[in-house]
């Protein structure tokens, strides 16, 4: 089992959630999360002038996969999430111990 | 004369609309803040609601509209409301009862003290702020509602015009908030460029719009009586307000991109600029004042940003220190018997005297405002101080001087 942690474009994800869901994992954790890379902010609007923002709002998807899967997922994510200008992310790919289904008490593969 | 059952209930309504628009001013300022300091921001203006609410029957007609002692300060004949009662003034307002007059004006008074917060948000200490609002009320908004409201004050023998606060509320505000903030200095992380991000733009826009329904009864209803003045001051409030509005947004339009928050300060400065002017001059010209005072703000404020080493929060002076000026000045120019028989002709009706007689009002009242708020500032940071620890500010304002939170909970 491996745990993908990808940290994406705030307008990607409906894109990278479809392609997904395609590849049967529909099930997935979405958090909202600030933070930089390579890009360095950006800037917005005060009542005269701007200021800059260091920190981007960006979109955490988690999901933990098969092991077999880990090259067609982390594809799907990369194709789905690029733009091509700086800022489009990057993705992580942890180990998993185990996993558990709470309501079955399903364990391992079975519980992904 | 006999109480005008018309005239009563509209200055009481207008009174209650003018309460309205501190409230409001909590959410404008609110909003501009960042997420820790919210409630103390919105807390220094409900506060403020209730002390000068209280200083106001106690002293602060009195001083203000009592007899007049050379010209300076009102007398002790109104304290703790003594002789104000349900039969009108002799001098003010004869057609209304007394009282709703001194409440009418104690509105003013109130909003005055709580639009100088926007100065010192996110580090002054509640305290400290608290003294402040005292001794600047004391010794800022009495004198100065004396010397260009009070019957016999020196500004009024004079012949300046303000029509509903121009000079008394708006200048005397918005110089005091430039000479406060100075003595405050910035907040951590200014000189840094650290990003001091607004919290929540809506809550900015809904204060700018009960602030702009208060307005009404804030110009308006200084005129007094509910007739065709009454109404003229409403249609040059709406006037200029909208033109400002409209200004500031195509200014920020020709920037970058049509604000919602400058848009929202847009329409207050016309607000303000239009306040000493409305019951004086043909409401049609609110489009010029309200024009001519967003565009004058929107680069007095980008001066402040960008030339002035002070970190005046949320643009108190730029907003209605120059708004007010520019409308005072204006005053001098647009007004005409025509509209108000109580008031006077401008430079474009035959009169250039108006003018520099505004000018005079203005000055005296910039250096009066700024050299007593700067003492007062000094007594205050000398005995007590006027900041929260670095600590403390760090926190946040809302926690380290209230014990609360805006948001609370992790989750829903």
């Amino acid at each position: 089992m491996k745990k993908i942690e990808a940290i994406i474009r705030e307008e990607k994800l409906e894109a990278v959630r479809k392609a997904l869901a395609k590849d049967s994992y529909s099930g997935v954790t979405v958090s909202e999360v600030s933070g930089h890379g390579r890009q360095g902010g950006y800037k917005l609007q005060w009542r005269v002038g701007e200021y800059h923002v260091d920190l981007l709002p960006k979109v955490k998807i988690e999901v933990v996969i098969l092991d077999e899967d880990v090259a067609k997922v982390v594809n799907a994510i990369r194709m789905n999430a690029r733009t091509g200008e700086i800022g489009d992310g990057k993705i992580f790919i942890l180990p998993v111990e185990d996993a558990v289904r709470i309501r079955t008490g399903d364990a391992g593969d079975d519980a992904i | 004369m006999a109480i005008s059952g018309a005239d009563t209930a509209w200055l009481l309504v207008s009174a209650a609309m003018v309460m309205l628009m501190t409230p409001a001013l909590a959410l404008f300022y609110g909003g501009m803040v960042r997420k820790k300091n919210l409630l103390s921001t919105m807390m220094m203006s409900f506060a403020i609601i209730g002390l000068v609410g209280l200083l106001w029957v106690l002293y602060g007609y009195s001083l203000s509209f009592g007899t007049d002692h050379g010209g300076i300060i009102g007398g002790f004949d109104f304290l703790g409301l003594k002789g104000v009662g349900q039969e009108p003034s002799f001098i003010y307002a004869t057609t209304v009862p007394h009282l709703a007059y001194m409440i009418y004006q104690g509105m003013f008074a109130v909003i005055t003290v709580a639009l100088i917060t926007g100065a010192v948000v996110e580090r002054m200490k509640f305290s400290a702020l608290l003294v402040f609002a005292v001794a600047w009320f004391t010794l800022v908004y009495i004198p100065v509602a004396h010397w260009v409201w009070g019957s016999g004050g020196w500004l009024i023998k004079l012949g300046v015009l303000d029509f509903a606060g121009g000079t008394v509320v708006h200048i005397t505000a918005g110089v005091s908030a430039l000479a406060l903030a100075g003595l405050l200095g910035p907040r951590k992380g200014f000189s840094q460029k650290e990003p001091m991000e607004p919290n929540n733009i809506p809550l900015v826009a809904v204060g700018a719009g009960i602030l702009w329904f208060g307005w009404f009864g804030f110009n308006a209803g200084s005129a007094l009586t509910s007739g065709g003045l009454a109404s003229s001051a409403f249609v040059a409030t709406n006037t200029a307000a909208a033109a400002a509005a409209f200004t500031w947004m195509i200014l920020s339009w020709i920037y970058k991109r049509p604000s919602v928050l400058g848009l929202a300060t847009g329409a207050v400065v016309g607000l303000v600029a239009i306040t000493p002017a409305a019951g004086f001059v043909s409401p049609i010209m609110g489009i010029f004042i309200g024009a001519g005072a967003a565009a004058a703000s929107y680069y007095m404020m980008l001066f402040r940003a960008k030339r002035m080493n002070v970190d005046e929060s949320l643009d108190v002076w730029a907003c209605h220190g120059i708004g007010g000026t520019f409308g005072a000045l204006i005053t001098g120019v647009f007004a005409t018997v025509s509209v108000n028989s109580a008031g006077f002709d401008g430079l474009l009706y035959g009169n250039p005297m108006q003018l520099l007689i505004q000018l005079v009002g203005v000055t005296v009242v910039w250096v009066f405002a700024y050299g007593m708020t700067w003492i007062i500032g000094i007594a205050i940071r000398k005995i007590i101080g006027l900041r929260v620890s670095q600590v403390e500010e760090t926190i946040g304002l809302d926690l380290s001087q209230h014990g609360e939170r805006a948001y609370g909970g992790m989750l829903r």
